[in-house]
Order: C-alpha cells, then sequence, then structure tokens
C-alpha cells in the first residue's frame, strides 16, 4: 500500500533524497529512545527498587533523561526536514502536473473536464502532500517501535520475545483485511461525491430555470436522495475501517493478558523478574499507541489513495496532439493565409460517426468567407482544425499550401487567429487582457486595435479606461463589450487568418457594421472565416460556404449561391423582411 | 497576468462560540444515541483504567508471592474488562459515524433547500466556485470533526480525568511530581499553537491565491492554447506554487512539532515517575503492583493531551467552515407570499406593467417608467440596444426581484398578490443560457412538467423540432446527458430548452434571445413549432433579430430603461423612427467593403 507512491513518483522525489535518507534514520534515533525507556525501567525495578539500591536507580535515571532528550532532538530535526520535503514535493508535483496539462491537446481536457482537472491540481496534490508528510512522520514508527520492543524484550527474556513476534501476523493479517473490505468503497463513495456536488453546480448556474418552472422542491428532493445515499455509503465505508482501532487493542489486550499468565509461572520460577514483565507491558502499551498513529495514517493513505490515481490519470496522459518533428517544421512560416481542406472526415476523440464527411474547398489568401449551415452541421468542427485545437481523423488541412501538422504549434497559432464563441477573459485590467495578443503591443497600437473592434469608446468611458480592472471571466462587462475585447485582442496578434466563431452575436447590428469596417481596414491582407448566422454578413462575405450535416452543401459567391442553392435562398429569405 | 487575492480562504472563525453553538444544536438533534455514545465512552474509559488498576492486585497478590490459585480467576477478569472495554468502543466508533453522517447529511440538505429558496438575486452576486465550496471544503472539514475529533475530544477529557483519578488513588505524592510536566506541555502547545497560526494564516491565503490562479487559467484553457500562453502561465504558476511552498514549509514545520513534543514530554514523564516511583518503592513503602499500574497510566496520560492539542486546529477549521455554511443559511429567503395571496386556477394571460421603475443597485436605475398592456393571447416584441433593460422586464414578471415604484398586473391582480408558485406555473420561460440537467433527454423535458406522460414528452418535442434529431441520438430520448448538455450543440440544447417550456403548456411565454444561437434555417422550424407553441398564449419575446419579431402583434421599442417607441412592425416602418434606423442598421452599407 504505502509503496505506490514512491516507485512513481521517484522523478520528483529523488530531489529529495537527502532528506529521504536521513529521515528515517532519526525516526529510528527517535524510536529507540522511547524504547529504551520500559527496559531501563525495567532495570529500575529490578536491580533498584527490589535491590532498594539507590545508587542504580541515579545513574540508570541520568541514562533516561539523556535518551529523553536525544529523542527530542531527533524528532524536531525529523519534523523540520518531513516539512520541507512534503511541500516541496507537493509543490513540484503540482508544478509538474500544471505544465503537464498546458502539454494536453482538447480532446484530453475534454475528457477530464476543466472542473476535474481543477480538483486535481489543488484538493487532490493536497491530499498527496498530507501524505507523504505523515509517511515521514507516522508510517516508519509502528513498524521500528515493533521492532525495538522486540529486541528490548529479547534482551530481557528471549521467550517473551517470541511470543510478542506470534502476535504480528494477527496484527499485519487485520489490518489488512479491514482495509481490503474498506478500500473499494472510498472509490465509490468519491464518485457519489462527484453527483452530488453535480446537482449543487446545475443549480447554481440553472436557477432561473428551476425557480421559473417552480422546481425547488423537485430538485431539493433529487439533491436529498443523494445526499442520503452518500451518507449510507460513508457510513458504511466508516464502520469497516473503524473496526481497525478496537481490533489491534483487542489482539494487544489479549497478548497482555497471556503475558502475565506465562510470565507469572516463569517469575515464580524465578528466570525472569517483576521489572522486566511490567516492562513487557509497558512495551505493549507502547506498541498500541504507535499502532493507533499507524491506523490513522494507513486511513488517511487509503483515502488519498484516490488521489494518486487521480493524478497519474493525468500524467499518463500523453498529449495526443504533438509537435511536428523538429527538423520539419522549422522553415515553416505563414505568410499568406490561404486555406484549404481536402477530404476532410473528423469525430471528436472516442465519437461513434463522423461530425465531417470528406470536405474539401479552398480559400484564398486574404479572402472572406462566411460559413453557414444549419445547427449541429459542424462549422466550429470544421474551423477549429485550422489552428489544431484538434486533429484531423483523415484528409489534410493546408494553410499556405503546407500541412497544418507541419507547423510547429506555436507558429500556427501565431499565424492562425481565432475568436471563440464564448468570450473568455481573465482577471485583470483591460490593457492585460489585450496584450495577449501581443505582449510587447505599445498603447498606441492597443488603442489602435481596440478601435478597430469597436471596443476603444466603451473602454475610455470606464472611470480608469484601459486599466479598469475586470473581474473573473469579465463579469462586469457586457456581453457584446467582451466580444467586442476578444476580437481585438486577436487582432493585435496580426494573424493571416482569422477566424471568428459566432463572435458578434451579442453586438448590436449598428455597431457590428461598423467593427466589420474597421477589421478589414486594420488587416487589409488577412484571410477571414466567419462563421455567421446573419444573412447579412454571408451577403458581404467574399464567399459563402453552406455545410449540410458534416457535408459541404454549396460553395461560392453569396450571388451565386442566391442562384444555385435551394439552402441558402431558404436563408436567405428567412431574413429579408421586405423581400 | 496579475491576479487578486479574492480566493482568500478564512480559517480563522469569526463568530466561533455562536457557531458551535448551533453545531452542537445540530448534532444534538440525535439525543438518544448521543446518549448511548456517551455511555459507551465512559464504559470504555472505565474499562481501560480498571483494565491498567488490575495489574496492581495481579502482581501484588499472585505474582510476587507466586500464588496461582487465584491468577487464572483474576487474569479471566481482566479479560472481560478489555473485552467489554473494546466492544464499547467499536460500538461508540459506529454510533458516531451514524451520528456524524446524519448530522452532516441534514446540514448539507438544509443548506441545498434554502439555497433553492434565495432570491436570484443572490446567484447573480455570488460567484458558483464559491457556493459550491461550501457543498465541497466546508462540510468536509465538519464532517471530519463531527465523527473524529468531537468523539476523540471528549474521550481523551474524560481519559485525561479518569486517569488523573486513578494516579491520586494509587499515590498522591507521585503524582503530584508527574504533574510537573504538565505545565510545561501546556506552555509549549500555546506557544507552539500562536506560532503556527499566524503562519497557517500566511499559508491558506497563499493557497488560495494558487487556486484562485488554477481555476481560472484551467477554465480559460483553450484562450490559452490560442494564444500561445501556455509557458507565461507556467512562469506565472511557478511563482505563485514557490510562495505557497515557502509559506507551507513554515506552517507545517511548526503544526508538526506539537506531536513529538507532547510525545517527548510525555517520555519525560514516564521517566520522573520510574525514578521518583522507584525512590518511593524503596524509601517510603510502595508497593510495586501499585508502581506497575501508576507506570501503564502515565503512558496514558500524555495521549489525551497529545490528542486534544491536535484536535484544537481541525476543530477550529470545523467551526470556520460551519460558519460558512451558516452564512449562506442566514441568507433571507424569497420574500414569502402575502397572507391575502390568491391562489391561480384559469390563467387568461393580461400582462399589465404600470410606471414600473427598477434599479438591481441604488442610484443605477434600470427600468425608468415603463408602462404597456398586452393582451390575453397576444405576443409582444421587445426590442432595443444592450443593456435597454429588456431582459429585466423579463426578470420581474415572475417576480425574480421585487419592483421599486408602480405595478405589474396579470389578469389585473398585482403579481405580489399571487401565490409565487403560482404565477410562476403558469408561465414558462426560455433562456439564452442554455443549460440542461443530468439526466436523460426525456427528464429535461419532463422539468417543465413532472407528471407529463412519455407520450406528452414527445409531442411537445415534435411540437418544437426537437423530435427529429432526438431520434438521431444513441439512444433516443434516454440518451443520457451530462456536463451541461456537453454532448450536444447550443442549437440543440436550446431546442430542448424549448420543448421542456412546450410541456409546461403555460398560459404565458417568456422567450429571452430563445433563437439567437440557432441558425435561420433551424429557427424556420422552430418558428414554425414556436408558432404552433405561442398559438392561444401571451408571449414576451426578446430579440435582436428583427426578423424574430415582424410577426409580433406589437413591437416595443425600449432605450436605456424608456419604452421610446411601440407599434405594429409596418406601424412602426412607416413611422421611420426608432425602429426603422434598428430595422436599417441590419440591412445598410456593406460591412466588408476593404477601405
Amino acid at each position: 500500500m504505502k509503496l505506490f507512491g514512491v516507485k512513481k513518483y521517484w522523478y520528483i522525489l529523488k530531489r529529495y533524497r537527502t532528506g529521504l535518507w536521513v529521515s528515517p534514520l532519526l525516526v529510528m534515533i527517535a524510536v529507540l529512545c522511547e524504547t529504551i525507556q520500559p527496559y531501563f525501567m525495567s532495570l529500575v525495578v529490578d536491580r533498584g527498587v527490589l535491590e532498594r539500591d539507590m545508587q542504580v536507580l541515579t545513574l540508570l535515571g541520568g541514562w533516561m533523561i539523556l535518551c529523553a532528550l536525544i529523542g527530542l532532538g531527533a524528532n524536531l530535526f525529523n519534523v523540520y526536514l518531513s516539512s520541507n520535503v512534503s511541500t516541496g514535493f507537493g509543490t513540484d508535483l503540482r508544478a509538474t502536473l500544471f505544465a503537464h496539462i498546458q502539454r494536453l491537446s482538447f480532446p484530453d481536457m475534454d475528457r477530464f473536464g476543466s472542473a476535474s482537472l481543477i480538483t486535481r491540481l489543488t484538493n487532490d496534490i493536497t491530499k498527496i502532500q498530507q501524505v507523504v508528510l505523515m509517511a515521514m512522520r507516522i508510517l516508519l514508527r509502528a513498524p521500528m517501535m515493533l521492532c525495538m520492543a522486540i529486541f528490548f524484550v529479547a534482551r530481557l527474556d528471549a521467550d517473551m520475545a517470541w511470543m510478542l513476534l506470534g502476535f504480528v501476523p494477527l496484527l499485519g493479517g487485520g489490518v489488512y483485511i479491514v482495509l481490503r473490505k474498506g478500500f473499494p468503497r472510498f472509490v465509490q463513495i468519491q464518485r457519489l461525491i462527484d453527483a452530488l456536488n453535480g446537482i449543487v453546480r446545475e443549480n447554481l448556474i440553472n436557477i432561473r430555470v428551476v425557480k421559473s418552472f417552480v422546481r425547488e422542491d423537485f430538485e431539493t428532493r433529487k439533491f436529498v436522495r443523494s445526499s442520503e445515499q452518500l451518507k449510507d455509503t460513508v457510513v458504511r465505508a466508516s464502520n469497516i475501517v473503524v473496526l481497525l482501532f478496537p481490533l489491534m487493542q483487542l489482539i494487544l489486550n489479549v497478548s497482555v493478558v497471556v503475558i502475565l499468565w506465562t510470565g507469572a509461572y516463569r517469575v515464580a520460577d524465578g528466570d525472569l523478574q517483576v521489572g522486566a514483565l511490567i516492562s513487557f507491558v509497558n512495551y505493549l502499551m507502547q506498541i498500541l499507541m504507535s499502532l493507533m498513529m499507524l491506523s490513522m495514517v494507513v486511513m488517511t493513505v487509503a483515502r488519498a489513495a484516490a488521489s494518486f490515481q487521480r493524478v497519474d490519470e493525468v500524467l499518463d496522459t500523453e498529449p495526443s496532439l504533438t509537435d511536428a518533428a523538429a527538423g520539419k517544421r522549422m522553415e515553416h512560416r505563414i505568410e499568406k493565409g490561404s486555406v484549404e481542406f481536402r477530404n476532410v472526415s473528423f469525430r471528436y476523440g472516442d465519437g461513434e460517426t463522423d461530425l465531417l464527411h470528406e470536405v474539401s474547398f479552398r480559400v484564398r489568401a486574404g479572402e472572406s468567407v462566411a460559413v453557414a449551415g444549419a445547427t449541429g452541421a459542424a462549422k466550429s468542427s470544421l474551423l477549429q482544425l485550422v489552428p489544431r485545437l484538434y486533429d484531423v481523423t483523415s484528409g489534410t488541412v493546408l494553410v499556405d499550401g503546407i500541412d497544418v501538422r507541419d507547423y510547429s504549434l506555436d507558429t500556427l497559432r501565431r499565424g492562425v487567429g481565432m475568436v471563440l464563441q464564448q468570450s473568455e477573459l481573465l482577471s485583470g485590467t483591460i490593457l492585460e487582457n489585450l496584450r495577449w495578443g501581443d505582449e510587447s503591443a505599445s498603447m498606441p497600437e492597443v488603442e489602435q486595435a481596440a478601435r478597430a473592434a469597436q471596443a476603444h469608446d466603451f473602454i475610455v468611458s470606464f472611470p480608469e479606461g484601459y486599466h479598469t480592472r475586470l473581474g473573473r471571466g469579465g463579469v462586469n462587462l457586457s456581453g457584446g463589450q467582451k466580444q467586442r475585447l476578444c476580437i481585438a485582442r486577436a487582432l493585435l496578434r496580426h494573424p493571416q487568418v482569422l477566424i471568428l466563431d459566432d463572435s458578434t452575436s451579442a453586438v448590436d447590428a449598428e455597431t457590428e457594421r461598423k467593427l466589420w469596417q474597421g477589421l478589414r481596414s486594420y488587416l487589409p491582407h488577412t484571410t477571414l472565416l466567419i462563421i455567421t448566422q446573419r444573412v447579412k454578413t454571408m451577403q458581404e462575405a467574399d464567399r459563402v460556404l453552406l455545410l449540410e450535416e458534416g457535408r459541404l452543401e454549396a460553395f461560392g459567391t453569396p450571388d451565386e449561391l442566391r442562384e444555385t442553392s435551394s439552402a441558402y435562398r431558404e436563408i436567405f429569405r428567412s431574413q429579408q423582411i421586405l423581400a | 497576468m496579475p491576479h487578486h487575492s479574492s480566493y482568500r480562504y478564512n480559517d480563522k472563525p469569526e463568530r466561533g462560540l455562536e457557531t458551535l453553538r448551533r453545531l452542537i444544536v445540530y448534532v444534538s438533534r440525535q439525543r438518544l444515541l448521543l446518549g448511548a455514545i456517551g455511555g459507551l465512552i465512559l464504559l470504555n474509559i472505565a474499562c481501560n483504567l480498571l483494565g491498567s488498576y488490575l495489574l496492581r492486585p495481579i502482581i501484588n497478590d499472585y505474582i510476587l508471592p507466586g500464588d496461582f490459585s487465584g491468577l487464572g480467576l483474576a487474569l479471566g477478569q481482566l479479560g472481560i474488562v478489555y473485552l467489554i472495554g473494546v466492544s464499547a468502543l467499536y460500538l461508540q466508533y459506529r454510533l458516531l459515524n451514524t451520528v456524524g453522517q446524519r448530522t452532516v447529511a441534514r446540514l448539507r440538505e438544509e443548506l441545498f433547500e434554502h439555497m433553492e429558496r434565495l432570491p436570484v438575486s443572490y446567484f447573480d452576486t455570488h460567484q458558483p466556485g464559491d457556493v459550491m465550496s461550501r457543498y465541497t471544503n466546508d462540510i468536509d472539514r465538519v464532517s471530519e470533526a463531527l465523527t473524529d475529533s468531537l468523539s476523540e475530544m471528549l474521550s481523551s477529557l474524560l481519559m485525561l480525568v479518569g486517569v488523573l483519578g486513578m494516579m491520586f488513588y494509587i499515590s498522591p505524592l507521585l503524582t503530584v511530581v508527574s504533574l510537573v510536566t504538565v505545565p510545561l506541555m501546556i506552555g509549549f502547545a500555546r506557544a507552539i499553537v500562536r506560532r503556527s497560526r499566524r503562519h497557517f494564516a500566511a499559508q491558506q491565503a497563499a493557497l488560495g491565491n494558487l487556486n484562485g490562479y488554477i481555476e481560472e487559467m484551467i477554465s480559460a484553457q483553450r484562450v490559452v492554447k490560442l494564444f500561445g500562453h501556455e509557458c507565461r502561465a507556467i512562469e506565472d504558476f511557478d511563482r505563485l506554487n514557490r510562495d505557497l511552498y515557502t509559506r507551507s514549509k513554515h506552517a507545517q514545520c511548526y503544526a508538526g512539532m506539537m506531536m513529538p513534543a507532547m510525545q517527548n514530554l510525555n517520555t519525560f514523564n514516564y521517566v520522573i515517575v520510574t525514578l521518583v516511583g522507584g525512590w518511593l518503592a524503596i524509601c517510603r513503602g510502595l508497593d510495586v503492583g501499585g508502581l506497575a499500574a501508576f507506570l501503564q497510566y502515565s503512558r496514558q496520560f500524555g495521549r489525551p493531551i497529545n490528542t486534544l492539542s491536535v484536535l484544537y486546529n481541525n476543530v477550529q477549521a470545523a467551526v470556520a467552515g460551519a460558519e460558512r455554511i451558516f452564512q449562506v443559511i442566514d441568507q433571507p429567503v424569497e420574500t414569502p407570499d402575502r397572507s391575502d395571496v390568491i391562489e391561480w386556477q384559469n390563467v387568461r394571460g393580461e400582462v399589465c406593467f404600470r410606471d414600473v421603475r427598477f434599479a438591481y443597485r441604488p442610484g443605477k436605475p434600470v427600468l425608468k417608467g415603463i408602462s404597456f398592456q398586452v393582451k390575453p393571447g397576444q405576443k409582444v416584441a421587445l426590442v432595443g440596444a444592450t443593456g435597454a433593460g429588456k431582459t429585466t422586464i423579463l426578470n420581474l414578471l415572475p417576480r425574480f426581484f421585487p419592483i421599486d415604484e408602480g405595478e405589474i398586473t396579470v389578469d389585473g391582480y398585482p403579481v405580489e398578490r399571487i401565490r409565487r408558485d403560482s404565477l410562476r406555473g403558469s408561465m414558462a420561460i426560455v433562456l439564452q443560457d442554455t443549460h440542461l440537467f443530468t439526466g436523460t433527454v426525456r427528464e429535461n423535458i419532463r422539468f417543465g412538467r413532472l407528471e407529463a406522460t412519455d407520450e406528452q414528452v414527445e409531442q411537445a418535442a415534435r411540437l418544437t423540432s426537437a423530435h427529429s434529431f432526438i431520434r438521431r441520438l444513441p439512444q433516443g430520448y434516454d440518451t443520457l446527458l451530462e456536463n451541461d448538455g456537453a454532448n450536444l450543440s447550443q442549437g440543440q440544447r436550446q431546442l430542448l430548452n424549448i420543448a421542456r417550456a412546450a410541456v409546461a403548456d403555460p398560459s404565458i411565454l417568456l422567450l429571452d434571445e430563445a433563437t439567437s444561437s440557432i441558425d435561420t434555417r433551424s429557427e424556420i422550424l422552430i418558428q414554425q413549432g414556436l408558432d404552433r407553441l405561442m398559438r392561444g398564449r401571451t408571449c414576451l419575446i426578446i430579440a435582436h433579430r428583427l426578423s424574430t419579431v415582424r410577426n409580433a402583434d406589437w413591437i416595443l421599442v425600449l432605450d436605456e430603461g424608456r419604452i421610446v417607441e411601440e407599434g405594429t412592425h409596418a406601424d412602426l416602418l412607416a413611422r421611420r423612427g426608432r425602429y426603422y434606423a434598428l430595422y436599417c442598421e441590419q440591412f445598410g452599407p456593406e460591412p466588408f467593403s476593404a477601405c
């Protein structure tokens, strides 16, 4: 059980190998200083008290105090050491995990879900760190204490030591059975907790729906059902685990009785002294105490085992989207911005059906193309293949005539900008958010981009202008304002290809019109790929690409499509009020 | 990227005693079980004490004199005492589990139930993550304290008293001498606690910062990747992570000193007892059996003090957690219905706003005197720029927020006079944000009307054009939706939302940008469905797209909290006013002409 961390995490742990070496040594010294005390005590009783010899008493007393002091020193040093090593380990593991997550691609991240990744980085790592700490402080104590107790008992009386040794497998077996039974239940508990939290989260974001349908009681009942189930499972699991300590106590108590019984005869026969007998009982008590602490540690470890698994799962995930081989990619830069799809089919990781079927088309550099199509036609799926948010399942996507997989991710994403459907801003000032696009952009450059995206006016209307702090996700902005900031941020990159995924849906028509104009004059040579629902936007694009259920339905200038595509005419009619 | 410290987590309870009292009230609802636990604790302690004490007669009366006639019986007694003690302990643990988990479940359920009754404004002003952490971290802490710490503390205290008593009984002098270490222990403990608390506060703050950063970066991972910001993110993360490391190293170190310090002081205690006891046995005639029993007690003496000092932190954390839970439970719920409310049956759906004024925050009015009337079955469209107050009007009708001035009536009754649940039950709302619940497609639609049959569910889906895509899903209506319907497109989610409203069969329909994320062609289908759905119902519709609203019976044009124009589509176009301008914007000059 305790080994499962060590091997896997050795690459981090080895940085602390000195500490890991010294710590058990210190524990050994401390335990030695503690276990030697009943031995001294037995000598005090047998040579001092029973022989009425005060000199032995003072001499032994001195030794006892010296040992206690050394023990204290060793313990405190180990506390210092274990704090350093465990927090260092936790810190490094967290950094490794975070860096690894940064390398993961979207399909991988989708599999875990961001909420779960966050828990893994926070709670799970904290639990693991706790385990390392406890392991260094307590895990070794109990076994060492057992060994040394047996050693000292053997010095006093070999037969008694054998008897003590006999109880060890009993104890070990008991612990093993309890843990075997208990562990699977903890895994189950984690699942139930996840489900329960799911209900809470849904209600938090969905409260208007819940309230408007008057479903408060319905949801509460659902929650209570889940909560009761969790409660019952926790009680059942804990009932098994709490057996641990009483079980140990019982075994040790029985051994006290047995030792007293056999010991009594040996004392009478004269081959055992009373002091030694008392010290045996003391040793048993010492072992019991350390076992109790051990069982506490083991329980923590058992609970943390799930955390180990969850962190492993992420660390074991190889990024499914990797950079092109070093030799191949170096030369390529995106200069013009033409985009071509050749027989592209695509499905999400473990999806069953293709979302895109053999899509082929070519967009010239500097062209603007509106991508239209029904809900679920895979418009977003199509365009996110260009900056390689996902990789094609088959076929090729080319930018400037080169397979996107042959660019380094960095170059590719520098050349292909994308504004997402959901505008994501981060806490920090507006300026800092915009500079994500270009860290070295000067103030006039930033303002120019913001003007083009029709964001400048509302930004300067805030009292602190560009230095206005945004809450997380830009909570203090309206939807349209957020979208415009996201566009400005993308403009600052000066991409050769810019993809806008329905990014102006919350912007009113007047502003949108200005925005398109601003955008065009800011990036006159950039290829624009625009997912849109608005026929106005389609009409003004150089060409329109119509998708239907993952297939290319039509591709041509708006006027051509009005002639040739009935699907396009339908869209056109539906939005033309005065047709 | 900078970060602010809004994630700071307060570990020190502010109103500790009050919170503790309330927590105890929760626990003490299970008096019977608690009584039983108390009895078992007493029994266990008595057995422990007696077990150790029995060493004295066994050594003095049987072993030292070599008398074996009674030894078997005495050892048998000892065995039985031990057995009873252990059984009592096990039972005590089991009952504690039950009591603790029941209390936690009740606390959790009450928290949820209360949360469901909070006004919408609470959810608008609190981060979901913050509320979530009360269900996870805080409940966890309370749970830990209840199942482990409280009983341990109780039994430790009793044990302390019992052990002291027995020690006094055996040798008052030896007891007094061995108590010398107690002030040492207490002094040491206080010094450590004082330091460790300070370092812990620093650690929690650093942890809060780091966790906040993690949450933000992971949630915004798409942007991070698109902008190639991974390296910067890792750099920032490392800085915060290092910061946490330095702080937490100290905190862990001080906190960790407690246990070994206590243990070693206990060893000193053992040494003192051995030496002074030995001296007493030699000079003052203390019996050897008594000394043996005393030594056994002095071993047990340290444990309670040790436990108490370790558990103190746990309990403090639990109280802090409970405080955050009670914070939510203490939030005022939606204002209760007045006593003269009426129950509603056949709602006709006549809606009337009379000079309604409203502000989310005082001094920042959103609606500045809105008046309009909707006849039963009429479709009214709200048009205007972002921030004009359209969504607010829709929020006020189901009483999500109380209005400041004016009056809103439905069927002639002020909304405050209608029972909230029957008011809300008479209307269905379809929002811009499409959120679904974990469960099957069928369950999600049925959310609109719990008693709807499968047929009615499918009928509603057909009506709103959701049926065909649902049928194409792997398990049709039984397809499990997870993670907010992540396996569906936004448009499909919206279709389900509309079907959910359809199955509710409301008299009043509120649509907030309901079709904004659906493409134009699906919109035609949905529009047909909605037309069927809207027939005979009063509808308030918000849409940016004028095409969606041209079929409305009446159009209200809003600007900065006022109605600036109203009329039918043709009227308003003919008037060449605000609506006409909005209309022209959409079909105005070319957006793409390169300059």
